[in-house]
């Protein structure tokens, strides 16, 4: 490739341009997309979810770390996605969704542990986790698709970092909505099985990061 | 202080002059392309000791530069906007060459060509399609999937409709419509090659 093909592909890309609009800055486009996304899940809470009991359950400073954690991990995880998705920002945006998951598992495994490492509570059983699982995935795949829509946008040039991020985003924001549905405390499968669902939403998003470049 | 002040210059003017070709003026748009390719060269020979790579690294950069560049925000500065995107190709280039160095084997005899003449007729398509892969990379996503499906490839206008998630109709128009925008594309290139 000769500096005289540059010149020709200049020419070509200058004959070939058309007007742009100039995307917003990635922490608006990440507050709409959450504020959207916000009014459909609440939409479903609202209509279904036994918001008493949600309430009741917050009671417990645990929990309500718990839940405030996994809800911090989702929106931090979605800021990060826009960032990452345009040239100019800092790849440490990949870190920043970290703080809060730590915090997430720690206080999920914390509520393990109050049961002794035992397998739950009566009425915790494999059959009721596997519904969790089923919920994660059902929610963040719908919310994902709207996510990778928006991003998608920016055409990323490393589309990995951000289908993970937007990845992890959606699987948090599914867990929080599933603590609306989750009667009862997390067990050790609950946990495994809530770390599974977030793991197969991240396999997904990886497989699947192409459809964003 | 002097050449502070000269590149506060150049970038207030790649500012201005990517702000007029985000709004689709040409003219400042080729002018920006060429008034940032130094820059880029500069930064690609970081990556690409290879003066040749180098260059292919600039036009990967320029074409790229094309396809993102309504993810530049006014209110922010252009070099370094433009710098991640160099160093972004550049490192894609280096694990490109990697993942080539370690698994392909270059195979001289592969280019030899041969006495009967249509024997080299798939390396000369070949090589036409190479020299309008630039060229390619201008058109719009879908536009550039079904010529390659179809005109490169060689797929069916079926099978390419399948394998891109476009309907047949969908295909057809948007082959002839790249094929259309090509054309013009391959005019404009080889009357400025006359002049």
């Amino acid at each position: 490739m000769t500096e005289r093909a540059t010149d020709k592909l200049i020419e070509g890309l200058s004959q070939a341009l058309a007007p742009v609009r100039p995307l917003r800055p990635p922490v608006v486009r990440a507050l709409l997309w959450l504020t959207a996304a916000t009014f459909c899940v609440g939409a479903v809470l609202m209509r279904w979810a036994n918001l008493d009991l949600f309430m009741a359950r917050n009671s417990d400073p645990r929990l309500a770390l718990e839940c405030a954690a996994t809800l911090l991990t989702g929106v931090t995880a979605v800021i990060a996605a826009f960032y990452l998705s345009v040239p100019d920002r800092s790849g440490l945006w990949r870190y920043a969704p970290l703080p809060p998951l730590a915090l997430w598992m720690a206080t999920s495994s914390l509520g393990c542990l109050e049961y002794g490492m035992g397998w739950g509570p009566p009425g915790a059983h494999l059959g009721e986790s596997l519904h969790c699982f089923r919920f994660i995935i059902m929610v963040s795949v719908p919310l994902a698709l709207l996510l990778y829509l928006v991003l998608r946008r920016a055409r990323p040039l490393a589309p990995l970092p951000v289908a993970l991020s937007a990845a992890l985003g959606v699987a948090a924001l599914a867990a929080f909505v599933l603590q609306f549905f989750h009667p009862f405390d997390s067990t050790v499968i609950d946990l495994s099985m809530h770390g599974a669902a977030v793991l197969v939403v991240l396999a997904l998003a990886g497989v699947t990061r192409r459809v964003l470049a | 202080m002097a050449s502070e002040s000269q590149s506060q210059q150049q970038e207030a003017s790649w500012a201005r002059l990517m702000r007029a070709a985000q709004g689709g003026d040409a003219l400042c748009y080729e002018q920006l392309l060429r008034s940032v390719t130094p820059f880029i060269r500069s930064l690609s020979r970081r990556y690409c000791r290879d003066p040749a790579l180098a260059e292919d690294v600039v036009q990967d950069v320029l074409l790229t530069v094309h396809r993102v560049r309504h993810t530049w925000d006014p209110r922010r500065p252009f070099s370094p906007w433009l710098a991640a995107i160099a160093a972004r190709r550049g490192i894609d280039r280096i694990r490109r060459d990697s993942r080539i160095a370690r698994f392909e084997v270059s195979d001289e005899a592969a280019y030899e060509t041969f006495a009967a003449p249509a024997a080299n007729q798939e390396s000369g398509a070949l090589r036409a399609a190479e020299a309008i892969e630039p060229l390619l990379a201008v058109l719009p996503e879908r536009q550039r999937l079904a010529l390659e499906a179809v005109k490169i490839r060689g797929l069916s206008v079926a099978e390419a409709a399948r394998e891109s998630g476009q309907s047949v109709t969908a295909l057809k128009v948007n082959l002839h419509r790249a094929v259309k925008a090509l054309r013009r594309l391959v005019a404009a290139s080889d009357s400025k090659d006359e002049h």
